[in-house]
């Protein structure tokens, strides 16, 4: 630790896009993200929103934890954690995964980068360096790094995302499919691209030593220009990624192995996420859980609801009927979708309700006074956000 | 000869609660207390002129915020602070600064170790989860498991359906927390030496248990458990000392109609057919009363103020067997000024007032095999506060005064009794070792008072100097504290209850 | 390719129990050992040209319920030999001997306290006892009848009387130390009792939590605590185990070193189909049962790629790790204790607990006890085919010797820790030197290397609290089923756990047989 800065330990880290985001965050308004300053938004949070609908949109995904796993075991090793087919990834695909406790409850998702027959990344959302040091015991041969502060990553996402990057000289990206990853000369190094993202839209994430950051940020801006380049935070990310139905730790699920009262975990079944666990593929971590819990039928399901009005219904239980009086379930994140005009909200409700009507009582206040209405819910079965660019190859020109 | 509802021998702070409670039932209570200043081990004294001294206990961390509503004790003049920052050093000349902010204290540890960083999110979880079942449990009178009283068999069942709702792995975990050494139960989360020692110093003080002995990582529960402010974990000082908490609790008192005698040592509790029914003080003064309360320890209680003949058969045997092991020092300081620590930045959020000299475990370990063999390591543990980092009340402007808490100090020396020589020796030896990570620190201090077990039990009462009137192990808890049989403070001799801790 | 029923992997003193109780029920199995004899700890090994010993060097408490199943003493097990004496041998020759009821060498006020402690501790033991030849419940199965194991238990526990009873439930946990404490003065008394509590295990007399049970383990045995050696030395129940095995039907084949536990996956899930030897020779059975131990089983041979983070993790932090060395001394003649006669009792060398103490504390870094404290015993007094003609044997549990030796096992501290333990001798048996024709120290580490046997533990895994009852090895494999369908244990690392008493064995071949 630098002891000329007395408050060193307790300043957050600075991402390697820093000096750009720094520049350009109007308000001033920062949060934190495993230790990193992160922006909560930079100007005005609904206008970055709809850059990302509109136009391009780039987000710091920098602080997200990253990991390289190598080794002549790496894929048995990732294939035994994660409740997906690892050897069905297909050499620089990326995959998204979740894993399990061996009580098939969830610890945390995130997706899976095969840059070589025995090279991988593990990207994620908060650390998992003391699972990965527990799921890697007995693979002698695997290597686990965490690379999270030796790689820069920005998120390039939107309808002109694609126009920017070939703009910047990336030719033949447009060929790269959903979730391939492609490689490009960069100043003497190499960009790496991946068709990824969690806005629901079309969408890349750049991948860059810390030290090429400044350069990756000035080039991609200078491209953009003229295609509606913004940044954008935390708050245009959580609307985007509630369009696309897509789940958020501590929002939708609370991470296992910091939970502290029984069974306030989640499991991939009723997260909607059961098309991931596959019962087919070699064994793997909480696989007789989940086999169970798939017999049984789980307890919850993460239900996608079209509230009528529109008051969001953050916080709001959900009930069996309109007095109230029979409740089966909660809220977990909610919104009025700009984009699609509706009062949207993810909820988990207790399945064996699931096919009656809902209610949702919602809370609002006016001017300090409190009110309360209860509003009709309707199930819907597909994202609320799903443009046909988001998985056309090559995508169409905006 | 004059009569009371109620006598409580002992005002230290649970026998001034417990007459505060008695009094504000309406009961007509006296407290009697043989020191001429009440609070037992909380208390502030002003042992060096203009420094107020928290002599013994320094921090609070598991007074029950009912209690603090209940007598309304904010309005008698207590505060409490959280006690957030902490620096530990390790053997190595390694820094680990603790911070309540949970982004910084990431950072802090991540600096140490990216794994451990990671770890401390399951470690905290599991640990509250721990923490919520005691707490269950610790509010409860103890059950009898040999009773057949539909009380005690409701009481079992309660507790057994409280642990049995964890299901098979909280189970099997919450075994291995209750069991296991602090080091073996550690090494399950974490890899870096200096936040293993940092997590486990906390759980070894005032025991008589080393950090590799089974057992003591449960004992690392029973300090996370405080409630200041209704987060779990957090300690917290008194403004004024820990003698406010006292003073406060003792206005409580007052205020219901209690009344409080200092100077009036109790020599013998009357027993009238197998009934307390008064006492008699060493001035030869009698009081009469319905109900008898000590708050003295168990063996003090039933080996000294009890007449031998006044108990059931085997009384006597199980309190001469109570286990009650003093291994703490505590080495209070008056200082011209602030220390500086060696690679510490000057930070205000980091010299809030807490250091702690663990080392490693492993150095732990070896001052407690000193313990064992009747001496003091030369390279003690050393639980540091300096309160006057922000309480004012606690010393002159600009000056300060610092409590060492050190772990592990023998009631009875190898090599004879303690004498004053030995007993400052062992001072030297806690200030030398400050001195290793603060140079200058010696010239800064103006007054020293060292206590050994030796003279916590002199002064205070405390047998053998321990803070928790006897062993916190397995076999001296819940049902079995004090002693099997005689859990439910009701105490064998009707009318005779305890309150000690 | 034979097909069997069952595979049975080592064939140790429990390996063999439950391969007798299989193939008396009719099953076809085979019992794979990995060393030239059967026995593991328990086998007989030629330490010295015509010199025997074997590392189990008495037997406590092996059942009487399982010798009379498998009929062992038609197969030449002596079923009740007389007991040894246990003597606390002192420097002053004043030996505290127990003998079945009699105490001597200490004082009356005692040896009257020492009638009513082992009157009260055999109460307690008695309340373990139903517990050792059954199945533990699983945690959180409410099933009535397996609850009914506890429900019995208690009721016993109930039977004590209330005294009783609150005295159990506060002594269970207390540390060998405050126990002797509150009965005896006499020092040698406090350490030769507590020695039972200790010894095998990572516990020191200061040590809560383990160390009453360990000792009430060993209390709860056919013989009250007390040692034998039957004619024929501890051999004769390995070599008894193994004539009722193969009598039966099983088949027994050494030096058949199990590299792999065959696993098969896929949709249906996982199960155990059978065995790859080292040299690649494959067995088919329709189950695999581990007589070995709990960490060898699963990291070594199952493999954690079949099995769950979170069980990997829990057999991974299992505590093995051993603290007993094995020394034996070829003598060339009977060695005098002073102070004793013929040495034919089992002898601890323990001055006082403070002593038991010390040497732990050394242990528990890493290093070497200066003054280390031991068991001994002659098992030629007992038994002449071990030793040449005239010839002794002296074989001893030496304590503490850290399995993790701080900078390695060297053969310089392999030969400090000798001496310093022949020193130790030498101090009650002055001329033992002079009778030594070769000597041999066996350090945990030997012992996991020689004997396959992780941490060189004799219990293959500690016996904590937390690795007890329905919790050993973890509760995931507690009722020697595990969590991969077709793989059994039934292995000291299961309950009730080693000591040559067979209840592993016995147990897993119950529930295999359910």
């Amino acid at each position: 630790m630098n002891t000329t800065d007395p408050y060193a330990g307790e300043r957050l880290q600075e991402s390697p896009f820093h000096p750009r985001l720094q520049a350009l965050n109007i308000r001033n308004a920062w949060a934190s993200w495993n230790g990193y300053k992160f922006a909560e938004y930079y100007y005005d949070a609904e206008y970055e929103y709809f850059c990302v609908r509109n136009s391009c949109g780039t987000y710091d995904i920098s602080p997200m934890q990253k990991y390289e796993i190598s080794g002549p075991d790496a894929e048995a090793m990732l294939n035994r954690m994660v409740t997906r087919d690892v050897a069905k990834i297909k050499l620089n695909r990326v995959a998204y995964c979740v894993w399990c406790t061996d009580e098939g409850r969830m610890i945390d998702d995130g997706t899976i980068f095969k840059l070589s027959s025995d090279k991988f990344m593990l990207t994620c959302g908060s650390p998992c360096s003391a699972w990965l040091e527990k799921s890697v015991f007995g693979f002698d041969g695997v290597k686990v790094a965490d690379v999270t502060d030796n790689l820069a990553a920005l998120s390039v996402q939107g309808p002109t995302s694609c126009a920017v990057l070939k703009n910047m000289g990336l030719i033949g990206i447009d060929a790269a499919k959903r979730f391939d990853i492609m490689r490009f000369p960069f100043h003497g190094d190499t960009l790496m691209v991946s068709r990824t993202g969690f806005t629901g839209d079309l969408g890349y994430e750049l991948w860059i030593r810390p030290a090429l950051a400044l350069e990756l940020w000035d080039e991609l801006y200078a491209a953009g220009a003229d295609y509606g380049i913004q940044p954008y935070g935390e708050v245009a990310t959580n609307m985007a990624r509630l369009e696309a139905a897509f789940i958020m730790p501590a929002m939708e699920f609370n991470e296992a192995l910091r939970t502290v009262h029984f069974e306030h975990d989640q499991t991939p079944f009723e997260l909607n996420l059961g098309w991931l666990v596959d019962f087919d593929k070699p064994h793997f971590s909480g696989r007789s859980a989940l086999l169970r819990e798939k017999k049984r039928g789980s307890q919850y399901a993460l239900t996608k609801l079209d509230i009528e009005g529109n008051k969001p219904a953050e916080g709001s239980y959900i009930y069996k009927n309109k007095r109230c009086t029979r409740k089966i379930g909660y809220v977990t994140s909610a919104m009025w979708s700009p984009a699609v005009k509706a009062n949207i909200a993810l909820a988990m409700i207790r399945t064996e309700h699931l096919q009656g009507q809902l209610w949702a009582e919602i809370y609002y206040e006016k001017e300090l006074r409190q009110y309360s209405r209860v509003a009709r819910c309707t199930r819907k079965e597909k994202p609320f956000w799903a443009p046909a660019r988001a998985r056309v190859t090559p995508p169409p020109d905006y | 000869m004059n009569n009371y509802d109620a006598i409580i021998i002992g005002a230290g702070h649970n026998g001034l609660t417990n007459a505060a409670y008695l009094a504000k039932a309406g009961l007509n209570v006296v407290v009697l207390e043989k020191n001429d200043y009440i609070g037992g081990a909380a208390v502030s004294r002003e042992l060096h002129e203009g420094w107020i001294y928290s002599s013994c206990s320094y921090v609070c961390s598991m007074m029950r915020q009912a209690l603090h509503r209940d007598l309304d004790l904010s309005r008698h003049g207590l505060l409490l602070v959280p006690y957030l920052g902490t620096i530990n050093f390790g053997d190595g000349g390694e820094r680990l600064f603790s911070y309540h902010d949970g982004e910084a204290a990431r950072l802090e540890l991540k600096r140490h170790s990216p794994h451990d960083a990671d770890a401390m999110f399951r470690f905290r979880a599991d640990l509250t989860r721990y923490s919520l079942l005691i707490r269950k449990t610790l509010l409860r009178t103890p059950p009898d498991p040999t009773s057949f009283r539909p009380r005690d068999i409701h009481e079992l069942l309660f507790l057994a359906r409280q642990f049995w709702a964890l299901g098979e792995k909280q189970i099997y975990e919450y075994v291995r927390f209750f069991t296991m050494s602090a080091a073996e139960y550690l090494e399950d989360y974490f890899e870096n030496d200096l936040i293993k020692a940092a997590m486990a110093s906390p759980g070894i003080i005032g025991t008589a248990l080393g950090v590799y002995s089974p057992g003591s990582s449960y004992i690392l529960l029973h300090h996370v458990m405080g409630d200041v402010d209704g987060s779990i974990g957090a300690w917290g000082l008194a403004r004024g000392g820990m003698g406010a908490i006292s003073d406060a609790i003792a206005n409580a008192l007052k205020e219901h109609g209690g009344e409080i005698r200092t100077g009036a040592g109790v020599q013998k509790v009357l027993v009238n057919n197998r009934k307390a029914v008064g006492v008699v003080l060493e001035n030869g003064d009698q009081i009469g009363a319905g109900i008898v309360v000590s708050n003295l320890d168990a063996r003090r209680t039933f080996t000294r103020i009890m007449d031998r003949n006044d108990l059931p058969d085997g009384i006597f045997e199980k309190a001469v067997n109570f286990k009650i092991r003093g291994s703490s020092g505590k080495v209070n300081i008056a200082l011209s000024g602030m220390p500086k620590f060696t690679h510490v930045p000057e930070n205000r959020y980091i010299a809030r007032g807490g250091q702690g000299f663990a080392g490693s475990l492993e150095t732990m370990e070896r001052a407690y095999d000193c313990w064992k063999r009747g001496r003091w390591s030369d390279d003690p543990f050393i639980e540091s506060v300096i309160p006057s980092a922000w309480d004012p009340t606690v010393a002159p402007p600009g000056k300060h005064w610092m409590s060492n808490f050190v772990q592990y100090c023998p009631p009875e020396l190898a090599d004879g009794p303690w004498t004053p020589e030995k007993r400052d020796q062992f001072g030297q030896t806690v200030v030398d070792k400050i001195e290793r990570y603060s140079p200058g620190f010696k010239d800064l201090i103006v007054h020293m008072e060292v206590r050994t077990p030796h003279e916590i039990e002199q002064e205070i009462g405390l047998t053998e100097g321990n803070i928790f009137q006897g062993e916190l192990t397995v076999d001296q808890l819940l049902f079995n504290r004090p002693f099997p049989g005689y859990a439910q403070y009701r105490m064998p001799g009707k009318k005779l209850y305890m309150c000690g801790s | 390719m034979k097909r069997y029923d069952s595979i049975i992997i080592g064939a140790g003193h429990n390996g063999l129990v439950c391969a007798a109780y299989l193939a008396r029920s009719g099953q076809r199995l085979v019992v794979l050992e990995a060393s030239e004899t059967a026995g593991g700890l328990g086998a007989s090994r030629e330490f010295h040209p015509g010199f025997h010993v074997s590392v189990a060097h008495t037997i406590n408490h092996f059942s009487r319920k399982i010798a009379s199943d498998l009929k062992l003493a038609s197969y030449g097990f002596e079923a009740s030999p007389k007991l040894l004496p246990t003597v606390g041998l002192s420097v002053d020759t004043k030996h505290v001997v127990l003998h079945q009821d009699a105490i001597s060498g200490t004082s009356a006020r005692d040896s009257e306290s020492y009638h009513d402690y082992a009157r009260l501790m055999m109460r307690f033991a008695g309340l373990l006892r139903p517990f050792w030849l059954k199945t533990m419940p699983r945690i959180g199965n409410n099933s009535l009848a397996e609850l009914m194991t506890f429900a019995h238990a208690g009721l016993n526990l109930r039977r004590l009387g209330k005294n009783d009873m609150r005295e159990f439930l506060r002594v269970v946990s207390l540390p060998a130390r405050d126990l002797m404490d509150e009965y005896f003065d006499s020092e040698p008394l406090k350490a030769l009792l507590s020695w039972d509590g200790l010894v095998g295990s990572k516990l020191a007399p200061r040590s809560p939590n383990g160390a009453v049970l360990t000792m009430l383990y060993r209390m709860s045995g056919e013989s009250k605590g007390a040692h034998v050696i039957p004619t024929g030395g501890v051999k004769s129940l390995i070599e008894s185990l193994m004539t009722s095995a193969a009598t039966a039907g099983a088949e027994i084949r050494s030096s058949a070193e199990v590299d792999r536990i065959l696993i098969e996956g896929g949709g249906a899930g996982l199960v155990a189909r059978g065995v790859r030897l080292i040299d690649g020779e494959t067995i088919e059975a329709d189950r695999v049962i581990s007589a070995i131990d709990p960490q060898r089983t699963f990291l070594d041979l199952v493999g954690v790629e079949v099995l769950d983070i979170g069980f990997t993790n829990r057999i991974r932090r299992l505590r093995c790790d051993g603290y007993v060395a094995k020394l034996h001394l070829a003598l060339n003649g009977l060695p005098e204790f002073d102070g004793l006669g013929r040495p034919d009792g089992r002898m601890i060398i323990a001055p006082d607990m403070d002593a038991i103490e010390y040497a732990f504390d050394d242990a528990k870094y890493g290093e070497c006890p200066q003054n280390p404290v031991m068991e001994i015993v002659l098992p030629s007094v007992h038994d002449a085919s071990v030793a040449p003609t005239g010839r002794h044997v002296l074989s001893a549990h030496v304590m503490y010797v850290p399995y993790r030796m701080k900078g390695g096992w060297t053969n310089a501290a392999r030969d400090l820790i000798c001496e310093r333990a022949i020193d130790t001798i030498a101090r009650y048996a002055p001329r033992i030197r002079e009778h030594i024709e070769h000597r041999e120290l066996l350090t945990p580490m030997d012992l996991e290397q020689i004997f396959r046997v992780t941490g060189g533990h004799w219990h293959h895994t500690e016996f904590a609290m937390d690795q007890l009852l329905m919790m050993r090895p973890t509760y995931e494999a507690a009722q020697y089923r595990t969590p991969i369908p077709g793989l059994f244990l039934c292995g000291a690392g299961c309950h009730p756990g080693g000591g040559l008493m067979g209840g592993a064995g016995h147990n897993a071949a119950v529930e295999i047989l359910r």
